[in-house]
């Protein structure tokens, strides 16, 4: 089972909001999705999850274009969790991931205990198995964060993407949610916004500027200064560790607001 | 897929007892429902400016159903038969309707505040109704459901056409919704100060509020079967509407065919709306209160709750109207007026106890 866009673009009327993407998600891997605000990233993460229909190109599972394999069947094999999803009604933690076998269920095939048993297990594997009874409005952030991947993976995916999944969530709760991804046994798309998150945990990472990819490759790759300087407009250095896995110490301070506060201390307004 | 789960926690399946227990609760409720609904159809059938022993109601019904021969007086049976149960009827159906649409329209447009009337159609069936019963449309010919009926798919028409520019979500939904309203409102309103005698304006004012009376079986054979199969399309996109618990984009994500859902939930909403408008005028706080109520008691999957909707908002508008021709001797107060009066404390003590109970 592959996961592909061809020559992507999708408009959001008249604008045009992703051009001509080509990526192809390798199996078993956690391919990070980086790139500034407005890049374009939640928008072809939703192209990718089949949630949206492209504008030109191809969108493909399998080898076989999104629009005939119908939502249904889609949702079978690709988990998608977008940017902090909520809810007003009072469900429970449980029900909330029951959600999940949806693309399962119909009049001939009701909920059974299979259906309960692969609840529990998602449950469990991301470690809120305790919170099952609990009520959703009583969760904290990166709990509830939680409980959307847990409800993906009981669409039983081969593929999991998550869109920012870690916004709003304290520096441990980021950690350890994304290690927590990480040790899924699913293939992962993840848009992320901390560029050291990416160099830490993915094994490919896809730069997106401009609504366009412009670079795919190893972190090692992607994730060099002139990069940053180009596409983010920040000063960094890289540093690579004796794992081989690459650090990014940001200069705070530099270019313009340097400057900006230097001629603020030659000609002090007070 | 994670058959080998890599932090392994044991987590308890869904207790028997405790499963069990919800779901014996969700079906006594129902059951509970049912039983209620046919009670207070029979308590319709025997109160009123004439009070006729429940004895006679019985026997009346089994006449009628099973030819069993009980002797009756002839014009409480007429009574029963004719005026009683036949409004009874059809304000269950009412009742059910409205509760069915506002649960769907708050599920869909992910809005508490959604009711069936959101979408435009009262207004558009008032206007409908004032264009018959004072400007004279349709020159005697057109009866004032018709007009209403004509009015209110009018508007409901406005309001969709307002919504697909403007971007089809819930937000524009809404937005259109209260534009289409206020100008069919407005119309209204011109029609009745520019056309109206006071006498007109009050029998205007009476239908808007809703108004059982004359309701005979004719109406019971439209408005019973609008409401059973409404009920039973929103019950196939019971898993679906579920899976808006999110928003959206997460019910796309898992595999529900949004706009499909969309399309079919929303017109089935509108027709029973206009349907029971065009009847008994628009009666108001059911389609908004009820399915809050509901979710009080049987929580907010839809499997429980939308059969759940429509059997309290038919058994409250049945009450309702009972209420309505007691409460002031040798007169009948427009149901609306009954349905806020006892509806908002009744919710207000719901709302405040509810938690208890869940």
């Amino acid at each position: 089972m592959s996961l592909e866009l061809r020559n992507v673009g999708w408009n959001a009327g008249f604008k045009k909001i992703i051009s001509d993407v080509s990526l192809r998600v390798t199996r078993g891997e956690f391919l990070g999705v980086i790139g500034p605000n407005g890049s374009g990233k939640t928008s072809m993460m939703s192209v990718l999850g089949g949630i949206r229909a492209p504008s030109t190109g191809q969108a493909l599972l399998g080898d076989q274009p999104m629009k005939k394999i119908g939502r249904r069947n889609l949702a079978r094999h690709i988990g998608f969790v977008e940017q902090q999803a909520d809810t007003i009604d009072r469900i429970t933690v449980r029900d909330a991931v029951a959600l999940g076998r949806t693309p399962y269920l119909s009049l001939l095939s009701p909920w059974s205990g299979h259906d309960d048993a692969i609840v529990c297990e998602a449950l469990a594997s991301v470690e809120m198995g305790p919170f099952a009874d609990r009520m959703w409005h009583t969760l904290s952030g990166g709990e509830k964060q939680r409980v959307h991947i847990a409800r993906a993976l009981t669409q039983q995916p081969d593929f999991l993407l998550l869109d920012e999944p870690t916004n709003h969530l304290d520096i441990h709760h980021q950690l350890g949610l994304l290690e927590l991804v990480r040790a899924l046994p699913v293939t992962v798309v993840a848009a992320l916004h901390d560029l050291n998150h990416a160099a830490m945990f993915c094994d490919r990472v896809a730069m997106m500027d401009g609504g366009k990819l412009i670079a795919l490759g190893t972190p090692e790759q992607i994730l060099t200064s002139q990069n940053l300087r180009d596409v983010f407009g920040v000063a960094a250095d890289i540093e690579i560790d004796d794992q081989g896995r690459c650090h990014i110490r940001y200069h705070a301070g530099n270019q313009k607001s340097l400057a900006i506060k230097k001629t603020r201390l030659r000609n002090p307004v007070f | 897929m994670f058959e080998t789960s890599p932090v392994q926690q044991p987590v308890q399946p869904p207790g028997q007892s405790l499963a069990g227990r919800a779901y014996l609760v969700r079906a006594g409720v129902s059951i509970g429902a049912l039983v209620l609904l046919v009670g207070v159809i029979a308590m319709a059938a025997a109160k009123g400016e004439t009070h006729i022993p429940l004895g006679t109601v019985l026997q009346t019904i089994a006449n009628h159903l099973w030819q069993a021969g009980y002797d009756v007086d002839p014009i409480d049976a007429g009574i029963i038969w004719n005026y009683r149960i036949s409004r009874a009827m059809v304000a269950a159906a009412c009742g059910a309707s409205l509760a069915l649409s506002g649960a769907v329209l708050q599920a869909l447009l992910r809005n508490s505040l959604a009711d069936p009337y959101l979408l435009g159609i009262s207004a558009g069936a008032s206007t409908g109704a004032v264009s018959v019963a004072i400007l004279g449309f349709g020159a005697g010919m057109v009866s004032l459901s018709l007009g209403a009926f004509v009015g209110a798919l009018v508007a409901f028409g406005f309001v969709a056409l307002l919504a697909i520019p403007a971007g089809r979500g819930a937000g524009a939904i809404i937005l259109a919704g209260v534009a289409g309203s206020q100008l069919f409102n407005a119309l209204t309103s011109f029609i009745v100060t520019k056309a109206a005698t006071a006498d007109e304006a009050r029998g205007v004012m009476f239908w808007l509020l809703g108004n059982l009376s004359g309701v005979r079986w004719p109406d019971v054979y439209l408005a019973l079967p609008v409401a059973v199969i409404g009920l039973l399309v929103c019950l196939w996109y019971s898993r679906a509407l579920d899976a808006f618990t999110f928003g959206v984009e997460s019910a796309a994500s898992l595999g529900v065919p949004v706009r499909r859902v969309y399309v079919v939930l929303i017109a089935i909403a509108a027709s029973m709306t206009a349907v029971m408008v065009s009847i008994v005028g628009a009666i108001g706080f059911v389609g908004l209160v009820i399915p809050h109520a509901a979710r009080f008691f049987v929580g907010t999957r839809h499997g429980f709750l939308l059969p759940a909707s429509a059997l309290i908002g038919a058994v409250f508008l049945v009450a309702a109207d009972i209420v309505s021709r007691i409460i002031l001797d040798g007169q009948v107060l427009p149901i609306g007026v009954i349905t806020a009066l006892i509806g908002a404390p009744a919710f207000a003590i719901i709302l405040c106890h509810g938690r208890v109970l869940r």
